[in-house]
């Protein structure tokens, strides 16, 4: 492994949970062969092409049929998978990738290099993020069918983290080549190279997947299939997980509220281990171009006044940790609380602040109101919301909840800058340029473009440590620069960064290494899962 | 003229066609206008579908959603893209749903059967329960039996349809382990003949009672209360006086008058029959036509929903005409109008 690389990801360790937790006594025995797994889903995808498309749910069923050229296990070291072996430059100026030979497709032809150059000219050109991740690869080069070399401009460091099966799928060329991507049949129905070959997909109900018997790890997957079910309700998911017709949810399948009840379960597990790659974190975004939100002090006086310890007790059940900053404590290789300034839960500090601010109490005891927008995603930001209300009265903000649908909420908080704070979710990713620059940065914010830079946040500190930390090659200043960043971040607040947030994976407790990569049911292909004993609710 | 020749022969085949063609004909401005207005309705709403999809994605470049919005033709005024939809609807083109990236007819049809067997299902016994529920009512008159019909009925009638379908779920899915908690089939299990009948029958039955349960308040309700209008007529007293027996009065000649207001709801209740039941078809998983325009809703699906509700206003304005057929026959009274 090339010293850039190893040095990166031996300090970016990042496991929450052993996982040890998530498998029955008999992990230890043989694999046992055959049985169908049925997995939650939900949303149902529109599609399966996540070489375009990074929704998580779509890459929950894809990654099963298309792999990357790497995979990034629990501690985020990057592993082989179509490549067998790679190379960093020490100038940060190109890849070399020798790919695993006698790899098919499931039409049975041979993959080669000439698929991995068409693919990275469709991250590069279609994928959401893609575009900004492969920015400064400005050649690709295959000198024989089984070697890639990447091209860059400018060093990429983030570029390290991206090769997985979820973030850079590798799709076949002489199947995606001509006419347009999202019109190909196949975007429906994946041609890939993985474990799992597709079957079936009936539309609103379920998708089929079964056992690639020509895959290229010999032997593997040890499943006959995968059966993803899309059931829209929460309660019953947890019913259908209960009574064992589903083995597996990812991504939260039942409401926090259920939760304590479906781990008393004797047949399910719960872990939390998976989601480090994704590194969600539950924000605050507040629209710093009014006032008073435009005000530091007010913006601090609000981090103050909300009891994160409370809150992920109440609100989130205990599933998150309080957040000490932008990059939650799981992205190891660039957490810091080091000079980075803290709010613990202070209403008097908050109140003063307030005061000092200009915006003292009226004679109703109020002294601004503030509306704010919860993020569509589940009753858990509702009531992050409400919680927020309560907080904030206590040191005289009204706040003033409006709820909106999904297609709502984008286009108040990014088309229109239409609103005054929301609480909201972030993907922070293994590579805070990846993850955080969008939202940081002020050339991000792109009106229209969801997920980007929204609070109207823009200063010129901010923005060269990030542009420094893009290309910086050395890794001591790239951590400088990120450890500079989280300072910053934490005076200035245009973010307020309140849990970390823990998505669960819900699994029976049959089902074994279901979650042996950083990114969890999103990325791994399932080739190592197996049911502990035989599943007598799968049809024979 | 041929065609002529051939609507007067049916017509004299079949009594009522000129009247059926005549509505048939003058609904067809009523669908276009349905679906202008849903489409300029529709346009109201905040957000598009390549603001959804981006959302979705968690992340996006300016080029992505620009490349997502001409794709779904959004970068286009909106008097242009009226144009093209009342065209394309015009040639009997319902148009490509981006978010399910397939034809919007090819995914009603798909929807379609377990829509229908599932709402009639759950109509037809509301309907068949609920008449001999209102019967019995009426014929104990503030009895403890009557009073029990409506309090149970009223009790099913009120209670969210979501709560009873999870108690049902509760109790016969994971408690009992009797009945499947939700889909249409078992999945991947590809049976045939007899055993997809039952398979699909053990999938439905707790999808179709609780729904049926929802209805049944309403039919027994207004069964009950036409009986005992019927009962004070002048007809009935007279039949009485004839020496006739209660039973026969009530089926032979109050029972068909009461079916009146019966037939006028089940047409008001057929026309929502496409709509499917949102809730049900959540809760028990249903792959029908209701979740298929909320979930066209909630992901700004322009395309599918207005050939939903297309489809919709069809059904709607046929069940009125069949309606009206109905009233024509249990009432030889009424009058068709020509």
């Amino acid at each position: 492994m090339p010293r850039s690389l190893t040095r990166r990801f031996l300090v970016g360790a990042a496991v929450v949970a052993g996982l040890g937790l998530a498998l029955p006594a008999s992990a230890q025995d043989a694999p046992i062969r055959g049985g169908t797994l049925t997995a939650l889903l939900h949303p149902e995808p529109p599609y399966l092409l996540s070489a375009v498309d990074p929704t998580l749910q779509m890459a929950v069923v894809t990654t099963k049929m298309y792999e990357g050229l790497l995979s990034y296990d629990l501690d985020m070291k990057p592993r082989p998978l179509l490549a067998e072996s790679w190379k960093v430059a020490p100038d940060g100026l190109s890849y070399v990738f020798k790919l695993r030979q006698g790899v098919k497709w499931h039409d049975g032809r041979p993959f080669t290099a000439d698929d991995v150059a068409f693919s990275l000219g469709v991250w590069k050109a279609r994928h959401a993020r893609g575009r900004q991740s492969y920015a400064r690869v400005t050649g690709v080069e295959t000198p024989d069918p089984h070697t890639v070399i990447l091209r860059l401009s400018e060093p990429a460091p983030q570029m390290a983290t991206v090769f997985s099966s979820y973030e850079s799928p590798i799709i076949p060329k002489h199947v995606f080549g001509t006419g347009d991507l999202l019109s190909n049949p196949a975007a429906s129905a994946p041609v890939g190279t993985g474990p799992f070959r597709f079957k079936e997909w009936k539309r609103g109900d379920n998708l089929i997947l079964e056992r690639n018997p020509d895959y290229w790890d010999t032997g593997k997957p040890y499943l006959d299939r995968v059966v993803f079910r899309f059931i829209a309700d929460a309660s019953s998911r947890a019913a259908a997980l209960e009574a064992g017709e589903a083995q597996i949810g990812a991504l939260t399948p039942v409401p926090l509220s259920e939760m304590a009840r479906l781990t008393a379960n004797p047949n399910l597990v719960a872990t939390t281990s998976g989601y480090d790659y994704m590194a969600p974190v539950l924000l605050l975004q507040l629209n710093v171009r009014n006032k008073p939100l435009s005000d530091r002090k007010v913006r601090q006086a609000i981090a103050y006044a909300i009891n994160r310890d409370t809150l992920t007790k109440t609100v989130w059940f205990g599933y998150g940790k309080p957040a000490t900053g932008p990059i939650p404590s799981v992205v190891k290789a660039w957490y810091t609380t080091d000079g980075v300034p803290a709010y613990p839960h202070d209403p008097k500090k908050a109140e003063a602040l307030l005061d000092e601010a200009g915006y003292k109490r009226g004679p109703d005891g109020k002294r601004f109101k503030m509306q704010t927008d919860p993020f569509p995603g589940g009753a858990e930001f509702t009531r992050t919301a409400e919680f927020i209300k309560q907080q904030l009265g206590r040191v005289g903000i009204e706040v003033e909840l409006r709820t909106s649908d999904f297609p709502s909420y984008v286009r108040n908080i990014f088309g229109e800058y239409n609103f005054e704070s929301t609480p909201m979710y972030n993907g922070a990713f293994p590579d805070p340029s990846a993850g955080l620059q969008r939202i940081y940065w002020s050339k991000a914010a792109q009106k229209g473009v969801p997920f980007v830079n929204a609070t109207g946040y823009a200063d010129p500190a901010m923005d060269h440590h990030f542009e420094d930390a893009q290309t910086q090659n050395d890794p001591k200043k790239r951590w400088q620069d990120f450890a500079d960043m989280q300072r910053q971040a934490m005076t200035d607040l245009p973010v307020i960064p309140l849990m970390e947030m823990r998505f669960v994976t819900l699994a029976n407790r049959r089902v074994v290494n279901h979650t042996i990569t950083a990114d969890g049911l999103i990325g791994t292909n399932f080739a190592n899962v197996y049911l502990a004993t035989p599943n007598p609710a799968a049809p024979k | 003229m041929r065609g002529f020749a051939s609507i007067s022969a049916l017509s004299r085949h079949f009594p009522r066609s000129h009247y059926v063609l005549a509505r048939v004909a003058k609904s067809i401005p009523v669908f276009l206008a349905i679906a202008v207005c849903n489409f300029i309705l529709l346009k109201l709403a905040p957000g598009d579908a390549a603001d959804v999809l981006a959302g979705e994605a968690g992340s996006a470049t300016p080029e992505y959603l620009a490349a997502l919005k001409s794709q779904f033709g959004l970068d286009q005024p909106t008097w242009a893209q009226l144009a093209h939809y009342v065209g394309r609807l015009l040639r009997l083109d319902l148009g490509w749903s981006f978010r399910n990236n397939q034809g919007v007819l090819a995914l009603i049809l798909e929807r379609l059967p377990a829509t229908l067997l599932l709402m009639i299902g759950a109509l037809g016994l509301a309907f068949i329960l609920g008449a001999a529920l209102g019967v019995l009512a009426s014929r104990h008159v503030n009895g403890a039996l009557d009073n029990l019909i409506s309090v149970v009925a009223l009790l099913f009638y009120a209670t969210p349809l979501f709560l009873v379908g999870l108690g049902l779920i509760i109790v016969f899915a994971v408690h009992l382990g009797w009945l499947p908690t939700g889909g249409l089939t078992t999945v991947g299990a590809s049976y045939t003949g007899l055993r997809f009948a039952v398979d699909v029958a053990l999938h439905l039955a707790m999808p179709l009672v609780t729904l049926a349960l929802f209805f049944l308040a309403l039919y027994a309700r207004l069964m009950r209360a036409s009986m005992l209008e019927v009962f004070n007529q002048d007809y009935v007293t007279t039949a009485r006086a004839k020496g006739l027996s209660e039973g026969r009065i009530t089926v032979r000649h109050v029972l068909r008058n009461a079916m009146m207001p019966m037939v006028t709801m089940l047409g008001l209740q057929v026309g929502t029959l496409l709509g499917g039941s949102v809730v049900v078809e959540t809760v028990f998983a249903w792959p029908g036509i209701g979740r298929l325009a909320f979930e066209a809703v909630m992901s700004r699906d322009l395309n599918l929903l207005l050939g939903i509700l297309l489809i919709c206003s069809v059904v709607v304005i046929m069940a009125n005409i069949l309606v009206d057929l109905a009233y024509a026959w249990l009432d030889p009274r009424i009058e068709l109008a020509r």
